[in-house]
This record gives C-alpha cells, structure tokens and sequence, in this order.
C-alpha cells in the first residue's frame, strides 16, 4: 500500500468538496474492495475520503411505497432487516449471500454498486426492483446507472446516498456461487413489480442486465414453464475457466426458472 | 493406560495458546535495527535477462542495499539442491538443472526473484523494488504439461535439447506387454493430476541476523525442523559450518511437506543479512505464496490394466509424465518414483507392473511434496483403474477390489517393487467403510434424491502409503531436579500437536504427569544433533519410537539411582507408573531426578543429571504402511453440474492410535486437502505460461460448505516394524479422498455414460460432461 492522506467528512458537502479538491482522492466505504486493491498497488490514490462519519447514509427506512437504503448500510444490515425481509425478500436474500459475514458486516451498497464488479450481486437487486440510485447532485434509474465493466453512470466527483427501492408484489434471488471468490458465477433476480415482471441478471455479462424475452414471458404468464426454450446469446456472455458462455448461458434460465417456481 | 497415556482422546494443549492469539509465529520476531527486503520477482515466464539496473532503486529513500544474482554469485554462493538421482534403463541419467539463489542470466517462471531490496522500512523497500529496471528479451514459453511432454516445445534447457529429464522406467515395457497380451479383459484410463498450491495459511516469512562476534547466522522462518534447512544454508550459501548457522521455525502455520524445503528466499535473506551487516526480514504475502511456493501433483497419467476370467489382474502398465516446473525441486522428479509411484498396485495382489515416468520441464513454478508426494496421485490413479475394471467385468465396484487385495494370510507381503508391506487388513477396511455408510441402502437413498430432482452416486477408493521418510532421528529428555520434563525434539509439530502427543508418550513410560511435561522444538540449537524433522508421515514412527527409548534409558538409569537410595540391587528395583519399587520400599521418579541433580546420592562415576537420548536409526528401505478406505457419497444437481457430498466415511489403519482426536483432526485436514483437489483447486498457467490462478479470487479453496460430516472410523492393525505398532496418519486422507470422491460422482452421472471427468469436478465440467453426452446420446 502506498502513502495517502485520510479524511474523514463530517458532511456529503465535505466529502465533495475534499473529493473536487484532490485529482487522486478515492471515497472509502467499508473497503471490502478498495483496500485490497491498495494493498496490492493496483491503485495508489493520493487522498481517501472516508464516509463513515458522514450522518445520514446509512440505515433502512420506509418512505411511502419505497424503501430507502443509505450508501453506507452493511449488507448485514440488509440481510437480516425485519423490514427488507418482509417488503423484498429477494434483497434480503441477495445481501444474506454476498460474500462471508467479515464482509457482510464491512461492505455496503453504495460501495457494491459504485463499483459495479460484473460478479456482484447488488446489481441485479438494484436493476430487478427497478430501483432509483440517490447521489449528491442527481437521482439516476437503475436502468440507466450500469453501463459497462466496471463503468456506471456516476460522474466523476459524485457521490452515492442512497438506494430507493420501489416495494415490489414479491421478489426472489437466486445465486450460483463462484467456486473460488463465492462471488455470483451468475445471479438472477425476479420481482413481479407494479410495472410487470422484472427479471434481472448478473455475473453473466460484462455488467448485470434485464432479459427482456423473460420479463415479457413472465409477464403473460407467470409460470417457469413459460421460460422453456428462452436463453439468453451465450455469444454476448462471459466465458472464462470457471464457466464457459455456453454454461452461463444455461445456467441464467435455470436459476430464472427457480427463482419462479420458488414462488 | 491413564487417562493421559497413549491411545487416550486427550484434547491438544497447544490450542489454547494457538487460538487465543498466543502463539508465536516469525512474524512476529524482530532483531533490532533490521531492514526489510523484498524481492524483485520477474512478470515474464521465460526471458533473457539482458540488464539489471539497479540506479534508481539504490537512490531510493531508506535504501539500505540492493542485490542482484550476479552478487551472490561473486560472493560464491552455489545452486539450490536436488536430492534425487534417476537413470533410464540404459543407465543414463537425468538432466540435472541448476538453480543459482537470484536468477542471473535467464529467468524460467513467472514469479522467479531475481534481485531484492533492503530498506528501512517494508514500503521503502517495497516501492524501491519497483525501480530496478530490469530488461528482459522474451523467449517462447512453455505453460501445460502435455505440451512439456511434447516433442514441438521449445527446450528450456536448451543444453539438454529436450524438456524431458530422463525416460525412467522399472523394467523393460516389453515384459509387461507379454503379460497384457494374456489378459481376456483390458481397460485403460487417462488422468490429469492437476497440479495445486498448497497454500498454508502462514506464508511463507524470514527474519535472519549475523552475529558478527560468534560468526553465528540465525535465521527464524516456518519450517518443518530445521535440520536440513541448516545444512543447506551453511554449505550452499554462506560456506560456514553448520553449527555457525542457527535455525529457528517458532509456530508455524501449516507445513504440508512444502515448508520443509531451502528455498532461494532463505538462501537470499540469510546472505543478505551477513553481507549488509543488518538483520533483514522478509515478509512474504499471499500472492508470493502463489508464485514461489512449490506447487503440488501435476502428474498425467496413461494406464492400462489386464484382468483374466475372474477378475484377478493379471498386468498393470503405467505411464506417468510429472511437471516439475523449470526447475528441478529438491524431491521433485524422485515423487512419482520413490514416493508415489513404486506403490501404484497399492493394496491389491498385482505381481506384473511396469511403470515409466518422464519428468518434463515447464515455465511454471517447480513441483515438490505435498501432503502425499505421489501417494495421492499413485493411489487415485488405481483406483480409477479399479473403477474402470468393474465397469469392463460386469463386476460391483467392491467386488472387483475385494478379488484383488492383498488378503492379511499374505502378511507380510513383498510387493513388485520390493517393498514389505508387513501388516494391513485391506478387505477388512472396505467392509467398515461400507458398513459405516449403510452401501447396502444406498439404492433405497437414490431413489429419494430423484424424487428430489436429483442425482445420487456412492463411491468407494482404497489407499496404501509408504510412510517414514528419512531413516534417522533423535529425541532427547532431560528431566529436572522437581521432576518435571522437557523433550528436546527435531521432529517439528506445525499443525500435528505434538506438544500433547509426547505429553502422553512421557506420562505412557515414565508416569509423569502430562501437564509437567514440556516441549522444546523447532531450533537447531536445542534439537538432537541427529534430527531430522517432520514430513513423510514420519514423527510418530521415528519420533515417538525415539522418545520411547529414550523414556526406556531415563528408567534404567534412573533404576541405578533409585537402587543406589534404597541401598539395594538395580537388579532388583522395577518401575511402573513413575515409581520404582524394590519389595516393600519405593521411590519415585520425581525423587529420582531430585536426587539425580545432587552427585552425593549417585552411584561411583554417574554423571549427574537425568537426560538421555536416542538415535533411531531404521533400514532405509523400511516403511510403515498407513491405509484405509472411503467411502463417499453425492447428490448431484444436474441442471447446475453441481456436486454436494452428502455422506462421507473414511476408514484408517494407522496402526496404534496415539490419540484418537488428534488422528481425527489428521483424518479431516486430509480429506478436505483432498477434495479440494477433486472438487474446487486448480492451478491454471495459460499459453505464455502466466499464472492465472494467482490468488483465491481465481483459485478455489474448499470450504465448510463443500463437506458433509466426516466420520473417522480406525480398523487398527498394529504396525510390526516398530515398538509403538504406529503407522503414519498425516498424509492419509489426502490420498484417499480424490478416489472415493470420483468413484461417487462418476456413479451418479452413470445414467449418462459418463466414466471420466478430470479434477476438479466443478459445476461447468460436470455440466458439460452431462451436455456432450446428452448431445451424443441425441445424434
Ligand atoms: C472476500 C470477499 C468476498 C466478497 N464476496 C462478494 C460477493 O459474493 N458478492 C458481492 O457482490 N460482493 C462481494 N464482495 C465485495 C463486497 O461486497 C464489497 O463490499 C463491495 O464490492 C464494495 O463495497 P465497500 O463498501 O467495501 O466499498 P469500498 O471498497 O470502500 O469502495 C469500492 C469503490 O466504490 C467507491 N465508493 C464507495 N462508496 C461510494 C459512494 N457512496 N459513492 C460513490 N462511490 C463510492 C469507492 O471509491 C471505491 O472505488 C466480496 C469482497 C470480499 C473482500
């Protein structure tokens, strides 16, 4: 690891101010994921910018028909929230499989998402319930926030605040684990929303997507058997030694088809 | 036999001080004023170095030196060791490649160190390491062990012309042939061994300083006993005599045969400090773990097996390439030979055996012992054969085992090899493992899981080792004046728990209570002149035998002192549990050795004191032979390709159990060693022979959730070669998981056709297995 400055803001207006200030400063969450990279010298930012002292990004409320989930909640948090449980079981689900309870208990959403790893599976919560990231100067549509490998929407300089997730009629995660890392190989999220079935993926692709063909599938008819025959192009999936294109291509419709029946 | 004697359950001391943080590993010494170092390790797999420079990094803030091959070289350091001498039948013998301490003119892996840094501070040092600029001229790569084996790779030893070391065989091929030719049914199988990274949960570390004024050399780094460590340094690389150098392995976290070993880095650090004049410490991590740990297995395996009309084998043929990675490891070619390869008929009657083994050279890190040394490979490898057996006959799984072993009326049995298996009851074995996992109900369990929507399979894999390794060993114990002991032992416990194993072995033979018993190992100063060290399944043969022994001379010198304070005859005084007893008078051990420190009460010319050692010495052609057999069994998920053990027994005849929980925990560790192998591990090198499996992001080691229960059942046969009955326990359940494991999911994709995947059975190979031969059944 090399040398950096540590901040620790005591305002999101503190942290962006430090954050336009510094040309190398990096916002630090719980690190699960900047600190190994430090340590290993992939990155050497001049300036960390911790949130955790800033109020008012993180815990769990309801506001209307939404659930708010601040940047800085620990997916333990999430897991084991009575009110993420009961309004969307398929985040609680998701968070209880991320990683092992050390991690759990350091990383967060905001830190999950902002970096937008094609293996996490935040991604496919977030873009499955159709949820609405909150950052300091803008809200921005799940749909809209990943954009790439490692790439979202976020602007230089901009920071997470919040989640706000739409209560759904019902959601539910299912996960292949990665037989090395325990990251998702692939993850499929399923919600019957307000607007119709969703059905959201990650681990697959480059960055977590929605299969269209699927969601108008379930929309008609809300059974697995409706997704007998739809898989997506293993051609525009990852393909690597522990799982090939082809493999994740097959395993997407399994865990959708599951992620169905375990209605 | 007391509740702290032999044989009893007696829970490990050393566990309260190693899981509340009290151990002490190298980590965690430091001499003052030193300087950290750390290596520049080469990016490229196989390079010319053309320049080394070492400008930058030398101006650096904090740099204290830096060092690079060419010093060492100057300085008269040698090349590291290969203990191994092989020769094809014509008598020519293998290519022998030399390895200087810091690479000078080429580097052969990914990971090779080829200079270090010393620096103030462990980020001096680091950031220094990234200015020495080094430039290199690419040559072709060779990364996978077929294409090492095949005739088109480009020699990376271009002075043998070849990546083959040498052609070994045991015998001329055409004599097995004429056997083979007899058998009515023939079967062959191929196997990729893939090749590990043992991974101990310590890295590897070192911390070295020398003593200007004794000229002494101390080094502390995790080893399995310093002995051997000792002698390379002295000779290989600092020219002194070996008591000038001083090796000190305090805790340490795993060894795995892999931390017995010199490696350059110790050779490095060690220099270093006596050539800058400042005790340096190196720290290595994870990653470096990954490219300068030897690696493990990676064998390919052809085979071919003849049976006659009931079944009985009649010719077994064997050819076994070994990667040995770019250089040649201390025991590295000698694996699929002597540690694994002689004992391929494993527990099975098999008169006609050939075996050949090519040890090729690769890009990759070199290839040494781990838990198993060709055991694992050699008995997964028979057993996959047995399986292809029963398979061509028509005959059960067990059946056809049961046909072929070596029955205890054969006892002792000599095997082709010239090995004497002395004791054993292999059948005897299978039917606990399968009694223990209610085989005969297994059909009533598959159907269930297919109730379930899944695939169930049961599997069977027998194993035999040759344990002992070294023939020597010394153990020493000095009993003081309050009666208490100390054993002095170059046997090296890292995981083994010999701190309450020859706890109990004193308290067994001289009556001395367990918690006044102490153990001082794991430095060169203290241990025996004669020890040896911890690897091969080895401490409770030499060690505990040794100890034995030297408990027997405490007792008869302790017999003259005893007699001498009764006023009788030594021939006239027992002992039995710590007293010694002359008709109606006694005295007891604790007054012994009270009287032992005090030269008035001794006989004429006794010196004073109670310390007595023994020098085991056994015929280096003698080992134990630890086996057993498990049994495992899976459900698989078809439409994932996942497997998930369900139920798991692993029978062992280790002969005398000294401690049931602590061969348990050997039993455990072994297994899941093992199927990791068979299940998660896998260590990728792609076509320009970059490691892609450098950390556990990519490499996967199993977890608790790959398990089922274990169930650790003993079919004891004592052991007829040494005092204590004891067979080696530590390497066993790595040699018979892979096969047991295999055996099952290979049963449950039956319905498939599927006789073979290569480990590591994970979910993408089994699914894809399943998709070929669904696809192949449809055409
Ligand atoms: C052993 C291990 C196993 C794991 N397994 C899984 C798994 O199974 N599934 C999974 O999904 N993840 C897994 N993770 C990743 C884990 O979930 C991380 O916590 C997460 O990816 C990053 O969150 P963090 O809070 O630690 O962020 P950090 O590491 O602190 O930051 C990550 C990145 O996000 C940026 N950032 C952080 N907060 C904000 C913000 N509020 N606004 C803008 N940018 C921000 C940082 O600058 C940095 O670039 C694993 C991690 C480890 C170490």
């Amino acid at each position: 690891m090399q040398d950096f400055n540590y901040h620790a803001p005591a305002s999101v207006a503190d942290a962006a101010k430090l954050l336009a200030a510094h040309e190398d400063a990096k916002l630090l969450a719980g690190g699960m994921t900047l600190l190994p990279t430090l340590k290993q010298r992939l990155a050497a930012p001049s300036d960390l910018i911790d949130l955790s002292s800033v109020p008012n990004i993180k815990g769990i409320c309801r506001e209307g028909d939404e659930i708010v989930i601040g940047a800085m909640t620990p997916h333990a948090d999430v897991a084991e929230s009575a009110l993420v449980r009961e309004t969307i079981p398929g985040l609680a689900m998701l968070a209880g499989q991320i990683g092992d309870p050390a991690v759990r208990h350091r990383g967060t959403i905001g830190g999950s998402i902002a970096n937008a790893d094609p293996a996490a599976d935040y991604p496919a919560g977030v873009l499955g319930h159709g949820a609405t990231i909150v950052t300091n100067t803008r809200k921005i549509a799940a749909d809209d926030f990943f954009l790439g490998l490692f790439e979202t929407a976020l602007e230089p300089g901009e920071i997470i605040l919040g989640v706000r997730f739409p209560i759904p009629v019902w959601s539910h995660y299912q996960k292949l684990r990665h037989p090395a890392s325990g990251y998702a190989v692939v993850g499929v999220l399923v919600a019957q929303t307000a607007g119709g079935v969703r059905v959201a993926v990650t681990g697959a692709g480059p960055n977590a997507f929605r299969a269209s063909a699927m969601e108008e599938a379930l929309t008609a008819d809300f059974s697995a058997k409706s997704l007998d025959g739809l898989t997506i192009d293993a051609e525009t999936l990852n393909n690597d030694m522990h799982a090939s294109a082809a493999y994740r291509a097959h395993v997407v419709t399994v865990l959708a088809k599951r992620a169905v029946a375990a209605r | 036999m007391g509740q702290f004697g032999i044989g009893q359950p007696v829970r490990r001391k050393e566990d309260v001080r190693l899981l509340t943080g009290k151990g002490l590993y190298t980590d965690d010494v430091n001499f003052d004023g030193q300087v950290f170092g750390v290596f520049v390790r080469s990016p490229q797999a196989h390079a010319n170095i053309l320049s080394i420079d070492i400008e930058a990094a030398l101006a650096a803030q904090g740099v204290v030196a830096v060092y690079t091959g060419a010093d060492l070289v100057a300085d008269g350091v040698g090349t590291l060791i290969t203990d191994v001498e092989m020769e094809d039948l014509s008598g020519k013998k293998m290519f022998r490649t030399k390895r200087t301490f810091l690479a000078t003119d080429r580097v052969r892996f990914v990971g090779e160190p080829l200079a270090i840094v010393l620096a103030e501070t462990l980020g001096q040092a680091r950031e220094a390491a990234e200015l020495v600029m080094v430039d290199y001229e690419g040559l072709p790569a060779v990364g996978s062990t077929a294409f090492a084996a095949s005739p088109d790779s480009p020699p990376i030893w271009e002075e043998h012309g070849s990546n083959v070391g040498v052609h070994w065989e045991n015998r001329p091929v055409a004599e097995i042939d004429a056997h083979m030719a007899k058998a009515k049914t023939r079967v062959t199988v191929d196997i990729v061994n893939n090749r590990l990274v043992p991974n101990p949960m310590e890295p590897r570390c070192a911390v070295a300083k020398f003593d200007e004024e004794s000229g002494v050399l101390t080094i502390y780094a995790p080893t399995q006993g310093g002995r051997r460590i000792q002698g390379g340094l002295a000779k290989t690389v600092l020219n002194l005599p070996p008591n000038k150098v001083r090796v000190i392995s305090p805790d340490t976290g795993g060894g795995f045969g892999i931390r017995g070993k010199l490696y350059p880095e110790l050779g490095v650090i060690s220099w270093a400090a006596r050539k800058s004049g400042r005790p340096v410490k190196w720290r290595g991590d994870r990653s470096e773990t990954f490219v300068s740990d030897y690696h493990g297995r990676d064998q390919i395996n052809h085979a071919e097996m003849g049976l006659d009309e009931n079944g009985r084998v009649v010719a077994l043929k064997v050819h076994t390439i070994l990667n040995c990675g770019a250089y040649m490891a201390e025991n590295g070619p000698r694996l699929p030979v002597s540690g694994g390869g002689r004992i391929i008929p494993g527990v099975y009657d098999i008169v006609n055996f050939y075996f050949s083994v090519k040890p090729v050279f690769s890009n990759t890190v070199p290839t040494d012992t781990y838990r198993g040394a060709g055991r694992p490979e050699a008995n997964f490898l028979m057993e996959r054969l047995m399986d292809a057996a029963a398979e061509a006959t028509g005959l059960a799984r067990d059946e056809v085992r049961r046909r072929n072993v070596i029955r205890p009326d054969q006892m002792p049995y000599r095997t082709q090899m010239g090995l004497l298996i002395d004791s054993g009851d292999f059948d005897g074995n299978m039917k606990m493992a399968m009694e223990g996992a209610d085989w005969e109900n297994f059909p009533k369990r598959r159907a269930q899981s297919e109730k379930n929507g899944k695939l169930r399979g049961i599997g069977i894999g027998n194993f035999v080792e040759a344990a002992g390794g070294r023939p020597t060993e010394e153990m020493r114990i000095r009993i003081a004046a309050d009666g208490k002991a100390t054993v002095f032992a170059g046997t090296h416990s890292h995981g083994q728990g010999h701190e309450t194993v020859w706890a109990q072995l004193l308290n067994e033979f001289l009556g001395i209570p367990f918690d006044d018993v102490s153990l001082v190992q794991g430095d060169t100063a203290t241990a025996p002149k004669n020890s040896a060290g911890t690897f091969g399944s080895r401490s409770s043969w030499m060690g505990g035998v040794g100890l034995q022994r030297s408990a027997k001379r405490i007792v008869e010198k302790g017999t003259k002192i005893a007699a001498n304070l009764m006023q009788t005859e030594p021939e006239g005084v027992s002992f039995a549990g710590g007293v010694f007893t002359a008709g109606t008078s006694s005295v007891t051990l604790v007054e012994v050795a009270k009287a032992a420190h005090e030269p008035k009460n001794l006989p004429e010319g006794m010196e004073a004191g109670l310390d007595e050692s023994y020098f085991l010495e056994r015929d280096p052609e003698e080992f134990n032979f630890p086996n057993g057999c498990h049994v495992c069994e899976v459900e698989i998920d078809a439409d994932l390709g996942h497997v998930q053990i369900v139920n798991y027994v692993a029978v062992d005849d280790c002969g005398f159990v000294l401690n049931p929980v602590i061969v348990h925990g050997q039993v455990y560790g072994g297994v899941a060693q093992g199927i990791g192998q068979a299940l998660t591990e896998n260590t990728v090198y792609d076509e320009d022979a970059q490691l892609v499996t450098g950390s556990f992001m990519d490499y996967g080691m199993p977890r608790a959730q790959h398990f089922s229960m274990i169930e650790a059942l003993f079919n004891q046969v004592l052991c007829k070669t040494n005092d204590l009955g004891v067979k080696g326990a530590g390497e066993a359940g790595a040699c018979g998981a892979p096969s047991a494991f295999v055996s099952s999911v290979m049963d449950a994709l039956k319905p498939y056709g599927i006789t073979h995947i290569d480990m590591p059975l994970t979910p993408d190979r089994v699914w894809r297995a399943i998709a070929e031969a669904k696809a192949a059944t449809a055409a």
